[in-house]
């Protein structure tokens, strides 16, 4: 872990590996796609208006997917002090949020025509919402705070208070009752959807989990070289700007 | 304690277990608040916790379970839909009525949850009806054909006894 913890190494790696993590992507979001609309037949109860599973639930497995990768990276960053782990953590935020965001809106879409309400204040969805929240107080400490060494300390601790929150989401609808239904893949004895539905749905999660990995470590490569540029105007211009 | 005279290795460990031990508390706390707030968390209340807690005329709360078979009935008076049907969790039922239009998924046998207020004759007046849908997912040629051979039946409620309520 310690050979890619380098900036000038992860910059080398990470140009070899781009270009095929984007056609990964592309390939699992066609083939995913396709499954989804055209082979995936239609639900006993909801008819077409399921086929949102494909954008919510893999949109809100990224949500948290972005968190574990925050919680890490955080860990790593206040514990080794390693400043990628921190530029890691950073960069994953604006995803992450996005994601939630993501979840959120397609939820409600689908909640309108379904349960009959666009929002509920139950114990998952209001989880959810919170999520969001962390995430954008998250990214106000990085903005806000000016000493970068102090802001990733600072961030690092909100990150970690945080994962009480994902594991909240995660139980909610087996702790409390819900609107929101139980988990249909994670659980113990199977999932609850199966054939070509089943074949989509862990497509599209591919695809969302490849986007999101692309897209961060474009991410990351431009902070490291925001910090570098920064490093090297402070050399020339003697500490200006 | 002095933080000079502490080696790079050692500083990192008491990093660590700083940050294991205010992950703990903090996760124990949450725990007790939460479980404190069990009540107002939870979403609604099944029929048999209405039957025991007794609750009186008047206060709102949400009620939730499946709606019984056979048990829905729909009129229309003077333009409004009045919906009459028994919410069940197997165990007691509360009788429900609703003015109004019923979402989409609202089906005999299926979960709902229903605000409102037990009127003076013991029944349910909800001012508003949403639908609960479980978390299986099927296609709809398969339980077609399974219905036509007589062997449909509905696997959750089947095989998650505990889920029935929800």
């Amino acid at each position: 872990m310690h050979k890619f913890a380098n900036p000038a190494r992860f910059m080398r790696l990470s140009k070899i590996f781009l270009p095929w993590f984007m056609g990964l992507t592309i390939l699992l979001f066609a083939s995913g796609l396709y499954y989804a609309f055209f082979l995936a037949p239609e639900d006993y109860q909801m008819g077409n208006t399921y086929r949102i599973i494909y954008i919510h639930v893999p949109a809100a497995y990224m949500a948290q997917f972005g968190y574990g990768i925050i919680a890490v990276a955080s860990a790593v960053g206040f514990i080794w002090k390693h400043p990628l782990a921190d530029q890691a953590a950073r960069a994953t935020a604006p995803l992450g949020a996005g994601f939630t965001a993501l979840a959120l809106l397609t939820g409600s879409l689908w909640g309108k025509p379904m349960w009959g309400t666009y929002w509920i204040w139950d114990a998952r969805l209001t989880s959810m919402l919170i999520l969001f929240f962390i995430y954008l107080g998250y990214m106000a400490v990085w903005e806000t705070i000016e000493d970068q060494v102090k802001a990733a300390k600072i961030a690092a601790i909100v990150a970690l208070v945080g994962i009480i929150n994902v594991v909240i989401i995660k139980f909610s609808v087996d702790w409390w009752n819900t609107l929101h239904q139980p988990a249909t893949l994670m659980r113990l004895d199977g999932p609850t959807i199966g054939g070509d539905m089943l074949t989509a749905l862990l497509l599209m999660i591919g695809a969302f989990n490849m986007f999101f990995i692309t897209t961060l470590i474009w991410r990351i490569q431009s902070l490291i070289l925001r910090r570098r540029v920064r490093a090297l105007r402070m050399q020339l211009g003697g500490g200006q700007g | 304690m002095t933080k000079i005279g502490l080696k790079a290795g050692a500083r990192k460990k008491r990093r660590l277990y700083f940050l294991l031990t205010s992950i703990a508390v903090l996760g124990l706390a949450a725990l007790l608040v939460l479980s404190a707030l069990e009540d107002s968390i939870r979403l609604f209340y099944d029929p048999t916790e209405i039957v025991e807690k007794n609750i009186g005329p008047g206060q709102n709360f949400r009620l939730g379970g499946l709606v019984e078979e056979e048990s829905f009935e729909s009129r229309e008076v003077a333009g409004i839909l009045i919906n009459h049907f028994v919410v069940t969790d197997g165990n007691e039922s509360v009788a429900v009525t609703y003015e109004g239009l019923l979402p989409d998924l609202f089906r005999e046998g299926q979960g709902v949850v229903a605000e409102g207020s037990m009127n003076e004759d013991g029944v349910f007046v909800a001012s508003e009806v949403l639908a609960k849908h479980d978390e299986t997912y099927m296609p709809k040629e398969v339980v077609d054909s399974l219905k036509k051979r007589g062997e449909w039946q509905r696997k959750a409620a089947e095989t998650h006894p505990q889920d029935k309520a929800l």
